[in-house]
């Protein structure tokens, strides 16, 4: 064969790669978490800081910790699709964890764009969003009824993303 | 009616490149010399075009025409005018936007400097040049429409990412857009001398220019990215070997083995196919290039927003522009003579040692920048290659150019004695061994590395001095290419320096300061006098105030910033940088650990980098060589006989 045809070889061989590569999420990180329970916190709620919230509460229930802030805006996006579902029922109980955010802005945010969560703890130092492995907001948790994360959505929840995974894992877990 | 009178431009342009890329490729093949003489004007066109086009953008951002998304989306009444200007290519669309009005500045240029060139030669290669442009083109045209109108206008826009907010955002990306598009000429060169069955001196000569200008650029935007990411980011580091990064280091590398091969070619007609192959590669890496960055496929601080379709297209661009290229290469390549034969002890061998080691180094850090993706495309997991891999693989494929750059230069084509090699080198050997031995002892403290590092320093610039001595003695002055091999190798020299003394000397010191505070570092010290609040443009700021002192004498106050640019935007960090020839003093402000911000604790980084500036110094040296090599006459010598051969006509 003639050995010129060797760059081109080559060339093919490596377009194959990234095209391959183009359909893969590089920043989509399989947590370490998922199989492992959830970690311990006791924070002070949003709304009133007197109160606390630990995910001990939770136990025997399957629950969504979703993690946001008032300057994410992704958030933003997000949103709407969780007040939606969790109008029409389709949603387990939900948390919010506001995430290194100022209290006031939080609570302004949650004014103007509604409130779905059944609670929300308020991480001011992002101590909480360190031991769960948030490396950028929106993040959703799926816990279990043991306290085990099932499911990890990175970024913004999408109608497609509970259809299609969350709310079939949430079934199932349900049962 | 601006942006839609842009938007007009860039498809007549689309249109105009496709009739360069197609008419004058076959008057070229069928001899039809009206088809041919339509290149030059067919280019002119595209390019005024891509320029109105380009202006239009620009107006848009001049005025604040937030109906314009990507205006809505990279600018706002409260950026300053010069960044509201180079806002331009802050963003995906703009910037592809730059890329193709440089191409078509390229090709301008080829198509006004390429009188002595014969016809067909210039169709051929303004033809490629619009193919490639068409291609771009559409790849904005299609996917990446800067002038994509919004309903309702927003009363304000978003803003630029404040990283961009620096001046070197004004340079950096046109700066190495300008190297990383230049390759397209020697590329549509190498396409144009294949396509004719021409790889002859001549086709060398009319590259060697064109390469080294797009190789200056190149050189040029990598120092001021590298230069911008020290002052701007606050992390004190020159390279992160990040994919960006080496997507604009491959090209470099191995335009700049280009550079050596073409001068084989020229002067001895060898290396014929490689240095096709080289100028195919060096484009097909600016190509890959850019759909690293563009794509999203990697993972880098340059995360810039991704769109799949985009990366498909520009996938499928890569594929046709760099697959057609390769299969003419492999079926016109058996077919070349093999030009002049060489000794194994020749200047001919030594260049080629340094080609195949500048492009193993290519291939070493594409590797590394692909290997996540490898990883990841076999379904094995993720995971990211950093420095260490760079720096194990990298360094050691140098060190043996070091040694050779000295001994390229002094040997002779064709065939040489080891001997008489030796007996002219041996001086800088001497000097060499003296170097390693003595400096490391004077710039502080022994140490293998340095050690390693000096002595090849001493052994480079020796060589230069003997080099030049042996020149001089040679009858009849020496060409401005000599000079500038000269004075780029000497850059070379000055960059080793640089990198060998900041890599083992530099200091860095965290430390929590409360106002009144010192620091020591590299026989300096930092007083912390405490952060007041200030106000910029669109930004608020903490601005620290630290007195520089020197054995007890104060030499200046250093003001670095805290710089808070609101919209959830993480704050940025401006580093305080006391510049000096044989070092740098570096201090930024970390974070605030106390509440109290004026007169509380900080978190402060202090660094002292020994020669730091030598990095850029020896960067800037390179490409001056480069300059000097492209002023030798005999690139224009037949423009200037034709020009009198006009002149006498008229």
């Amino acid at each position: 064969m003639n050995k010129f045809v060797w760059p081109l070889i080559i060339f093919v061989a490596l377009v194959g790669l990234l095209a391959v590569g183009l359909n893969l999420n590089p920043r989509e990180v399989p947590s370490p978490l998922i199989g492992k329970p959830a970690p311990a916190f006791d924070l002070p709620q949003l709304a009133n800081p007197e109160a606390r919230f630990t995910p001990k509460e939770m136990q025997g229930r399957v629950w969504l910790l979703n993690v946001w802030a008032s300057w994410c805006v992704s958030c933003r996006e997000e949103h709407p699709v969780l007040i939606e579902y969790a109008q029409k029922g389709a949603l387990p109980p939900l948390v919010g964890l506001n995430y290194k955010d100022k209290r006031e802005d939080g609570l302004r945010w949650l004014k103007r764009y509604g409130d779905p969560y059944l609670v929300t703890a308020f991480d001011a130092d992002g101590r909480v969003g360190i031991d769960y492995g948030v490396y950028g907001v929106p993040e959703t948790y799926l816990i279990d009824k043991a306290g085990v994360i099932r499911f990890k959505q990175i970024g913004p929840i999408t109608p497609e993303a509970l259809e299609k995974k969350i709310l079939p894992l949430i079934k199932e877990l349900e049962k | 009616m601006i942006p839609e009178l842009g938007l007009f431009a860039l498809l007549l342009s689309l249109f105009a490149a496709l009739a360069l890329g197609i008419l004058p490729l076959i008057g070229a093949q069928r001899n039809i010399p009206a088809w041919m003489a339509f290149a030059r004007p067919a280019t002119s066109a595209v390019f005024l075009l891509i320029a109105v086009s380009y202006a239009c953008l620009t107006w848009a951002f001049y005025s604040n025409d937030f109906s314009v998304l990507y205006v809505a989306a990279h600018s706002n009444t409260r950026l300053p005018l010069m960044y509201r200007l180079s806002a331009v290519w802050g963003g995906h669309e703009g910037s592809l936007l730059l890329w193709v009005f440089m191409l078509a500045g390229w090709s301008l240029a080829v198509a006004r400097f390429s009188r002595q060139l014969p016809q067909a030669m210039v169709a051929r290669v303004l033809g490629v040049l619009g193919l490639v442009m068409a291609g771009m083109l559409a790849f904005v045209v299609f996917t990446s429409n800067p002038f994509d109108r919004v309903l309702p206008p927003p009363a304000e826009g978003r803003s630029l990412n404040p990283l961009l907010q620096d001046p070197g955002l004004v340079y950096h990306p046109p700066m190495l857009y300008m190297g990383y598009v230049g390759f397209s000429v020697a590329f549509a060169f190498a396409i144009s001398a294949l396509i004719a069955g021409q790889l002859d001196a001549a086709w060398a000569r009319w590259s060697r220019p064109w390469t080294t200008a797009a190789w200056i650029f190149l050189t040029l935007g990598i120092a001021l990215g590298s230069w911008w990411a020290y002052n701007e980011l606050g992390w004190g580091g020159w390279w992160f070997w990040d994919p960006v990064e080496n997507a604009s280091f491959m090209p470099w590398l191995v335009g700049a083995a280009l550079i050596h091969s073409l001068a084989v070619t020229e002067k001895r007609g060898s290396f014929k196919n490689w240095t096709v192959l080289l100028a195919i590669a060096a484009f097909s890496l600016s190509l890959l290039g850019t759909f690293l960055v563009r794509s999203g496929v990697l993972t880098s601080v340059h995360a810039f927003a991704s769109d799949p379709r985009r990366g498909i297209f520009i996938l499928m661009l890569l594929a046709i522009v760099v697959g057609s290229s390769l299969m003419l290469f492999a079926a016109r390549a058996p077919k070349v003579s093999l030009g002049g034969a060489f000794a194994l002890v020749s200047r001919e061998t030594l260049l080629l040692i340094n080609n195949v080691l500048l492009v193993v180094a290519a291939a070493s850090v594409l590797l590394g920048t692909l290997y996540p993706l490898v990883i990841d495309a076999l379904g094995l997991g993720k995971i990211s290659v950093g420095p260490p891999y760079f720096n194990a693989v990298f360094v050691p494929i140098m060190l043996p150019i070091l040694v050779l750059v000295a001994i390229g230069p002094m040997a002779r084509w064709k065939h040489d004695e080891p001997k008489a090699i030796i007996g002219k080198l041996w001086p800088a050997a001497v000097i060499a061994v003296l170097a390693g031995i003595a400096l490391p002892w004077a710039a502080g403290g022994w140490n293998g590395a340095v050690a390693l590092g000096l002595a090849l320093v001493g052994w480079m610039v020796a060589a230069l001095v003997l080099q030049a001595a042996d020149r001089f003695k040679k009858p009849g002055a020496a060409t401005p290419s000599w000079w500038g091999m000269q004075v780029a190798h000497f850059g070379l020299a000055v960059f080793v320096v640089g990198v060998t003394l900041v890599l083992n000397y530099q200091e860095e010191r965290d430390v929590r300061m409360e106002p009144g505070d010192t620091v020591n570092v590299g026989n300096h010290q930092f007083k912390f006098l405490g952060v007041r609040a200030s106000e910029g443009p669109n930004y608020q700021a903490w601005v620290g105030s630290f007195e520089l002192y020197r054995h007890g004498r104060l030499l200046r106050t250093l003001h670095p910033e805290k710089r808070n640019y609101g919209m959830g935007t993480m704050p940025m960090t401006e580093a305080a940088i006391d510049v000096g020839l044989t070092r740098d003093l570096y201090v930024s402000l970390g974070e605030p650990l106390t509440a109290d911000k004026e007169n509380g604790a900080w978190a402060v980084r202090v660094y002292f980098k020994p020669f730091v500036d030598w990095i850029w110094g020896g960067a800037l040296l390179m490409a001056l060589g480069g300059f000097i090599a492209i002023s030798d006459r005999r690139y224009r010598l037949s423009v200037k006989r034709a020009a009198a051969l006009a002149g006498a006509r008229a």
